[in-house]
């Protein structure tokens, strides 16, 4: 891994864990019902950059959740269908997305001393240790 | 987070498994919220019955419709029995109308899976209202009062207009509240959260629902979930105004409180309406920001042949479908469209009462209960095109269904049913 670019966020924990994976970010916030599909885990709203795309598996690097109160719905039946993201990056708390995470199960962090979307970058890899309040994240050199 | 000795006693089981899990979620969320305590709570709106293929072979595997509550209402895997509901507790809208649901696309065995958890629900003590306006049908919290409400429409609603205090709550947290009578005691429960951040002035009338709609749809899409104080109101706007203005800012944007100076209750003037924050921006809304949110609502729109109107999202009112029956009467739905409207079924009981369901049947169109196209993800077969009244549902339909969307007024929405043809902008 020699010439890999290494940066460390820190942060607080909202969900308990630590989980790794590979970055989507976004800078639009996301809306739940109705704004993703848990059967196969992608953003359908319609504007919406990431439309099309898949967040199972994934960390996902966003400012926050929007709209409908069906947020936790949709991401715990994701977490059932096997579809949601492996862990949480965001911004800006609020009742959805403080509910949503924890309903996931997936480890999940905010308030940052660095602004997450100002750093990563869609494909990096991350790790979140939410317990340390620690994010790790390793860039290919030259990517 | 800090626990009185009540609370410390349901989560340790004094009160059965079932409360202990109810318990554990919101110390879960609270923490994750980073709030200091839970809050007492006696006005709970919420959803814990089962309507989708999905629930139903959940049911089926994991041990019926405890397994489904424990699941989806708790957040735990373990079956624990549903307790009976402690606090007042309301519930919303669902992903069908029971009584009429051939239309909707939905099998008789998952209707009679529905109505089993339907009589689960009632047996827990949770009102079968079925309407994402409660406050229309017997839910309307006193300004102050601690509620925990799902429902983005409905908590906007009950923010602004009536002065109560919730969060936007989920499905686990609302039936948590109901079996614990808490809540974390965070955002919205607090004075300092209340107060407007930000501002709007009017610098056109906004009077009609049409109006109403389009405004909130701006308005959302720029303050996101800060709190707007909106200076400029001419007319005041009356109760279906308010609804529209609201779910179509919660579904753009997730506003979750506005004051409207000099007609929302805790916004008597622009001092209080701020207590002391200085906006941190303001801006106004005119001609010009109204024709280009209509294009941006209508950006799916492009084939003039509507297959199907639908009215009453939220809900509709009374007076509402009143108007609905009054453009209606005469006339009649044409063969290649359909109209459907949505309201509580209490309202539904009225209307009926009062000759207006006749009205609609007469025109070939139906008056639905219990839900609504987005929830149901129901529309008439080979539907391609829609038109609404309400910008939230032009904006979900498109996303949920992939059905093209116009937006405007429920006159021209009535006309475009009994024509087959948009005609509005």
């Amino acid at each position: 891994m020699t010439g890999d670019e290494i940066i460390t966020i820190r942060g607080r924990k909202v969900v308990p864990g630590v989980a790794e994976g590979e970055a989507l970010v976004t800078t639009q916030a996301i809306s739940g019902w109705g704004g993703v599909d848990p059967r196969n885990g992608t953003v359908v709203e319609m504007r919406h950059e990431l439309r099309g795309q898949s967040f199972a598996g994934k960390v996902l690097v966003f400012p926050g959740a929007k709209g409908s109160s069906g947020w936790s719905a949709q991401f715990h039946v994701a977490r059932l269908m096997g579809t949601a993201p492996a862990a949480w990056l965001f911004n800006q708390m609020t009742t959805k997305v403080a509910l949503g995470t924890v309903v996931t199960h997936a480890p999940a962090m905010t308030d940052f001393d660095i602004d997450p979307l100002t750093v990563i970058r869609t494909g990096d890899w991350v790790r979140v240790d939410a317990d340390a309040g620690v994010v790790t994240v390793r860039r290919a050199c030259g990517a | 987070m800090r626990l009185t000795d009540e609370e410390k006693a349901m989560r340790d089981g004094r009160d059965g498994p079932a409360v202990a899990r109810a318990m554990d979620l919101l110390i879960r969320y609270g923490e994750a919220l980073g709030a200091q305590a839970l809050v007492e709570t006696r006005n709970v709106c919420g959803t814990v019955t089962a309507t989708t293929p999905f629930l139903r072979d959940f049911a089926y595997e994991k041990g019926g419709l405890d397994a489904v509550f424990s699941e989806f209402n708790l957040d735990t895997s373990e079956v624990v029995p549903t307790p009976r509901a402690k606090a007042f507790s309301s519930h919303l809208q669902l992903g069908f109308d029971p009584h009429p649901p051939v239309e909707m696309g939905v099998s008789d065995e998952i209707v009679q899976f529905y109505k089993r958890s339907e009589a689960a629900a009632a047996r827990m003590g949770v009102q079968i209202l079925n309407t994402c306006t409660p406050y229309q049908v017997g839910n309307v919290p006193t300004r102050g009062e601690h509620c925990a409400w799902m429902e983005s429409s409905a908590v906007v609603y009950c923010n602004s207009v009536l002065g109560a205090r919730t969060n936007t709550e989920g499905r686990e947290s609302a039936s948590s509240a109901m079996v614990t009578c808490r809540i974390p005691d965070w955002g919205f429960h607090r004075d300092e959260f209340r107060r407007g951040t930000l501002g709007v002035r009017l610098e056109m009338p906004v009077e009609s629902v049409e109006d109403w709609g389009l405004f909130g749809y701006w308005m959302g899409e720029w303050v996101q979930d800060r709190v707007p104080v909106i200076e400029g109101v001419g007319q005041v706007p009356n109760l279906p105004r308010l609804k529209h203005f609201g779910a179509a800012a919660s579904s753009s944007g997730g506003v979750e409180m506005f004051h409207l100076v000099g007609v929302t209750p805790e916004a008597s003037t622009v001092e209080q309406a701020y207590g002391g924050n200085r906006p941190t921006e303001v801006r106004t809304y005119g001609a010009k920001e109204r024709s280009e949110t209509l294009a941006r609502i209508n950006m799916t729109g492009i084939d003039r042949k509507v297959d199907y109107v639908m009215l009453g999202c939220p809900h509709y009112t009374i007076e509402q479908i009143w108007e609905a029956a009054c453009l209606l009467e005469g006339r009649k739905v044409h063969p290649d469209s359909a109209l459907w409207i949505f309201t509580p079924r209490a309202i539904k009981e009225v209307a009926t009462r009062n000759g207006y369901t006749q009205i609609i049947e007469a025109a070939g169109a139906k008056l639905l209960t219990d839900s609504c196209s987005a929830m149901s993800r129901a529309v008439p077969p080979g539907t391609r095109v829609a038109a609404f009244d309400s910008a939230k549902q032009a904006h979900y339909l498109p996303a949920i269904l992939g059905v093209q969307a116009w937006f405007g007024t429920t006159s021209q929405c009535i006309d475009a049913a009994c024509t087959g043809r948009w005609s509005g902008s």
